[in-house]
This record gives structure tokens, C-alpha cells and sequence, in this order.
């Protein structure tokens, strides 16, 4: 793979909780991100995987600036966009762009589709060639919407429709990198397919990263060409997606794939199912050494007190574990 | 197909919406005839200042059933001095209706800029305006109304700013205002609270919109509605606050008279004159009703989502 659009080098967010009023006072810190290291390259599609509340969201936030980190580094194109004023990110926004998850919530319901579309125009003081609404007419036809629709607002489309105009949005100021949020979770399976093959033809088209976040892990292995496994707020495992999914090293990416139904009965019934037992341990106060060691049904007492290190255990498959699981 | 802009569809929801349309109507006929009122009074022969005695008896009733209506005075004359009611009406509605929308106005857009700055900047902001509000919301403003308005008339007089009614309306103003502002400014404040939190001002920040931007193009828009249903219900709220005061002796003084100031006149007639009662009760009960139906109209033809309902 050729130079790094995005690299992240031990990022870190935390959230103080306070006690609120006039005289706010901080309770404690949620660790929603703790020390995350990641690549995306040109062109490249990057899978963030993990279950609900492990931080994944918060990590692509926090790649946009939309979060301050609290600790370690942002590299967009080679550059150190850490820390980066408000005012100083507004020339880089262009080219790194947001997809929602909620099509529902994304799209400010008092705007046209025209409005929505061209708001990055208007913000960043833009004159596309051949006019503001012939871009995003164009814009819209790209992303397979009717550009008749310009007037429209967003209650008058489906969700599908919704997320294609969001798309619209991202694509708007031409970006080298897109972050998707669960993307197509909030959408009809049917559907899924066609935004995801929308986002490939896309990428091929205008040769955009994705950090592509999910938990359907059918769709991460369709769309992506590296996997990152976090869970609470850590990357567990990363490796190219054919690798991690023939060959997952972590007990924890391997209770993940075992919860992927496969689409024959026979093999279903037959194959065994890790069950991992309890939640997701309160980011507030996570648990000593390593943060799985609650979960792990392979959990020794070195794992309760010493951190795993993240090792790169073959090229291009790095893992944070003591007793990975064998070839 | 036509492409409409969005103000046509809106409109257009609106003229679909007839009890809306008639009440717009009927409110813009009655503001209209404020704002014409010398043009009216003067097409009928009447004037407000002028007693017309003649068409008193000698008790000083009107002459005549249902409060002396006749050719000459439309609806009637007021009992004791004899002044055209129609006149006094129309003039009185003027300043009713200035006072009532000079301080829905203002009260709202006040409430509007405090209350999406306290939502929006949340935190430590948020707490000092929340608990100033709190603070104006439990004072006794009516009482404070009551006392301390004669030595403000007299401030505002002595800045040759405004003299006698003048300076009341000026002072009654002020305090609506001053007392009126917390209270949308709580409804936006937790509006805002909710809508900075939607993703589609996350999009605005990630696209690198400004605050102000993201305040003005993503949050207030979806306030209007908020605001226009409120401004409906204050219009007519602040007619009656505007003529309790007038009653109690704070708001403006006889000889001109408002809607709330004949009103009260009209009380200690009811029994020997109920039509001076009557008639402008109904008048006030009807442009009440019509402003509350039109805010209603107003708000289903802003909202993009009436159709699907």
C-alpha cells in the first residue's frame, strides 16, 4: 500500500463526567477511546468492528476533530492535525468527510436536499464550476437519486435515499477520506446491499479511503480490505480482512465471528458457538491488565495484571493478547 | 414537473387550511381597521374625542336599545360621556394592538437569543442563565409592575424620551418584556439542547460550519414553528395583560382609551347597558380566536412533516 491518508498513533479520548451547575465539579472519566493505533491508506478500507459502547464511533468523531482527543496523534496526509484549532481545521474538512449511521437524524429536516447538499459549498466559500445547482444535480445523479428532487425535503425519500443524500453531502467538496458510522445498520438488508456497492463504485470512481465503522461483520468482510477488532476502547487485532477472518488469533475476534451466521443449515447446527458470558465492563473503571480478561475463557492471572502488548505476531497482522489462539 | 421552492409549499399548505385562511383574514381585517382607523372614523362622521350627548338620555344612557346603535354611531355610544364606541374601538385597538406585538416580538426574540445560547454553549453558561431566569420567574412581577411603575413613567418622562401615555406604554413594555422572556427562553433553551445533539449539526461541524452558522442555518429554523405558536398565544395574552394593567391604573390613562380600558368601563355598566359590555368582549374574544387559529395554520403549513401525518 502506497502513503497514509490517516494515521492515528496512540489516540486517546476521555469523557469526565460531572456533577453539573454553576459550580461543576468532575466525577470521574469514561474511557471511550484508550490508546488506539491505526493506518487507513489511500484508496484503502479500513473495517473498525466491535460491539456496542467499545468506542469505535468515538474514534471516527475524534479523526474528524468533531471530539478533542485527549491524548496522542493525528495524522492526516503526513500532517499533524492534533492540534489543530477550530479554525485551523476549516481548510482540511474538505477533504475528510462524515457518513451517519441515523439517515433519520442526519439530515436537518427544515433544509431541501439542494440546501443540504450545497451547504459545503456555501461554507467554504466554494464556486463549483457550472453553478451551485448543477453540481449538486450532478451530485445527486452520481449518488443515483432523481436530480429533479433538489427541492424536496428529507422526509420525502426513504431511508435508502436519505443515506444516498448524505452520501451526496460527503462527496460534495471531493474528500480523500470518508468516515462511515454504521452506515447501512440502519437500513432494509436489500438496501444495505445497494448503499454498500454505492460506496464501492464510489470508491473506485474517486479512489477514497474508508474508516468504515460496523458491527455486521458480513458487511465489514464484503466492503473492507483491513479489519480492526477493538473492544473497550482498545484494538484487540488487526489484520487484512481474507487473514483475520480465515485465521482470527484473538479470542475475542474469535467469539465475534463465531456469532456470523453462515447461510448453510447443515454447517450452522454443527458448528460450536463461543458464548461470551457477562457485558461490557464500565468504561468508567475498566479492568486491570488486560481489558478482555472479564470475558476470556482462556483468562490466566497474567492476564489480570499484566497489559498485553500489541505485536505484530505475522506481517501485517499485529494482536494485543497473551495466549492468542493457535494457526 | 414544476419544482416549487419550499415557501410555495408552504404556502400552499397553508390556503389548503380554510379555518386558518378565514381567521387570517379576520385578524388582517382587524388590524387593518387599526391601522385605517382615522380613514374609518372619519368615512362614518365619528370621532373619538367628540361627546355626543345627543344621543344621550338624560341620565347619560344611551338613547336608544342594544347601546344607542344607530346610523350615526355603528355601535353605539359609551354611557356618562357619550363617545363614539366605533372610535374609541378602533383607536383603542391601535395601541392594544402596538403594545401587544412590540412586546411579543421583542420578548420572543429575546427568549430566542438567550435561550439557544444557554442550550447551545450548555455548561457553566447554561447554569448562570437558567438560574437568572429562575430568579425573574419567581419575582412578583405584577406587584412590582404596580409599584414601581410611577417613578420609571416619571424617569422615562423627565428623559424626554416620551410623555404621559407615551411614557406609561413605554414603561408597560419594558416590564412585559423584562417578565416575559424566561419563559420561551426555556422552551428554546431545551429545544436547543436536543438539537445540538442531532447529527445533522454534527454534519454542519464536520463540514466546518461556524457556531454562528450551525445556531442560525441548522438550529433556528427548526425553532420557527416553536416560535410562531408561542407568538400566537402571547399576541393575545399580552392584549389582556396590556388591559388588566390599563384597569389597575398602570397602563394608559383616560381620556384615550384602549381595548382593556373600555373593558373595565364597560364592567360597571353591565347591568343597565350590557351591549357596551357585550360588543367589545366580543371583538377581543374574536381576534383572540382568530390569532390562536391562524398560529395554528401558520405552524402545520411550516412543518415539512404535516403531509405525512
Amino acid at each position: 500500500m502506497s502513503e497514509s491518508v490517516l494515521k492515528l498513533e496512540g489516540l486517546k479520548k476521555h469523557f469526565p463526567t460531572t456533577t453539573g451547575g454553576v459550580f461543576s465539579r468532575v466525577k470521574g472519566v469514561v474511557k471511550a477511546v484508550d490508546g488506539v493505533d491505526l493506518e487507513v491508506a489511500r484508496g484503502e478500507t479500513v473495517g473498525l468492528v466491535g460491539e456496542s459502547g467499545c468506542g469505535k464511533t468515538t474514534v471516527g468523531r475524534t479523526v474528524l476533530k468533531l471530539y478533542e482527543p485527549t491524548d496522542g496523534k493525528i495524522f492526516f496526509e503526513g500532517e499533524d492535525i492534533t492540534k489543530l484549532s477550530r479554525h485551523e481545521m476549516k481548510p482540511l474538512r474538505s477533504q475528510m468527510q462524515m457518513i451517519f449511521q441515523d439517515p433519520f437524524a442526519s439530515l436537518n429536516p427544515r433544509h431541501t436536499v439542494g440546501a443540504i447538499v450545497s451547504a459545503s459549498f456555501d461554507i467554504h466559500g466554494i464556486k463549483p464550476e457550472g453553478g451551485v445547482k448543477k453540481s449538486v444535480q450532478d451530485l445527486l445523479e452520481r449518488v443515483g437519486l432523481n436530480p429533479e428532487h433538489i427541492n424536496r425535503f428529507p422526509h420525502e425519500f426513504s431511508g435508502g435515499q436519505r443515506q444516498r443524500i448524505g452520501i451526496a453531502r460527503a462527496l460534495a467538496l471531493k474528500p480523500k477520506l470518508i468516515v462511515a458510522d454504521e452506515p447501512v445498520s440502519a437500513l432494509d438488508v436489500s438496501i444495505q446491499a445497494q448503499v454498500v456497492n454505492l460506496l464501492d463504485d464510489l470508491q473506485q470512481e474517486l479512489g477514497l479511503a474508508y474508516l468504515f465503522v460496523a458491527h455486521d461483520l458480513s458487511v465489514v468482510q464484503h466492503i473492507s480490505d483491513r479489519v480492526v477488532v477493538m473492544y473497550l476502547g482498545k484494538v484487540m487485532e488487526m489484520a487484512n480482512t481474507t487473514e483475520l477472518f480465515a485465521n482470527p488469533r484473538h479470542p475475542y475476534t474469535k467469539a465475534l465471528l463465531s456469532a456470523v451466521p453462515i447461510p448453510d443449515p447443515e454447517i450452522e447446527r454443527k458448528r460450536e458457538r463461543i458464548i461470551l458470558q457477562g457485558d461490557l465492563p464500565s468504561p468508567v473503571n475498566p479492568p486491570a491488565g488486560c481489558v478482555f480478561n472479564t470475558r476470556c475463557w482462556k483468562v490466566q492471572d497474567r492476564c489480570r495484571v499484566e497489559v498485553p502488548q500489541v505485536l505484530e505476531i505475522s506481517p501485517k497482522h499485529t494482536l494485543a493478547c497473551h495466549f492468542p489462539e493457535g494457526n | 414537473m414544476v419544482l416549487r421552492t419550499p415557501r410555495q409549499i408552504s404556502w400552499m399548505r397553508f390556503k389548503r387550511n380554510k379555518a386558518a385562511v378565514i381567521s387570517g383574514l379576520v385578524a388582517l381585517f382587524f388590524i387593518l381597521s387599526a391601522f385605517l382607523a382615522p380613514l374609518i372614523t372619519k368615512l362614518v362622521g365619528v370621532n373619538p374625542t367628540t361627546t355626543y350627548t345627543k344621543a344621550l338620555t338624560q341620565y347619560g344612557m344611551p338613547d336608544g336599545p342594544w347601546g344607542g346603535i344607530s346610523l350615526a354611531h355603528p355601535l353605539g355610544v359609551e354611557p356618562g360621556a357619550g363617545r363614539d364606541l366605533l372610535a374609541l374601538l378602533l383607536y383603542g385597538s391601535r395601541i392594544s394592538f402596538t403594545v401587544a406585538l412590540i412586546t411579543s416580538v421583542a420578548s420572543i426574540g429575546l427568549g430566542m437569543l438567550i435561550g439557544i445560547t444557554a442550550g447551545y454553549f450548555r455548561g457553566r453558561v447554561d447554569a448562570v442563565i437558567g438560574r437568572f431566569s429562575d430568579f425573574i420567574l419567581a419575582f412578583p412581577s405584577t406587584f412590582m409592575i404596580v409599584a414601581l411603575s410611577l417613578p420609571l413613567v416619571q424617569r422615562v418622562e423627565a428623559l424626554h424620551v416620551a410623555k404621559d401615555n407615551g411614557a406609561r406604554i413605554v414603561v408597560l413594555i419594558i416590564f412585559f418584556v423584562v417578565f416575559g422572556w424566561p419563559g420561551f427562553a426555556r422552551l428554546v433553551r431545551s429545544q436547543a439542547l436536543s438539537m445540538r445533539e442531532r447529527d445533522f449539526v454534527m454534519a454542519a461541524q464536520a463540514l466546518g460550519a461556524s457556531n454562528w452558522r450551525i445556531i442560525t442555518k441548522e438550529i433556528l429554523p427548526n425553532l420557527w414553528p416553536t416560535a410562531i405558536v408561542f407568538l400566537s398565544l402571547s399576541l393575545p395574552g399580552f392584549l389582556s395583560a396590556e388591559a388588566t394593567f390599563s384597569f389597575l391604573g398602570v397602563g394608559v390613562q383616560a381620556p384615550s382609551a384602549t381595548w382593556g380600558l373600555v373593558l373595565s368601563d364597560a364592567v360597571t355598566y353591565w347591568q343597565t347597558d350590557p351591549a357596551y359590555l357585550i360588543i367589545p368582549s366580543a371583538m377581543l374574544v374574536i381576534i383572540v380566536l382568530a390569532l390562536n387559529l391562524m398560529g395554528d395554520g401558520v405552524r402545520d403549513a411550516l412543518d415539512p412533516k404535516a403531509d405525512s401525518r
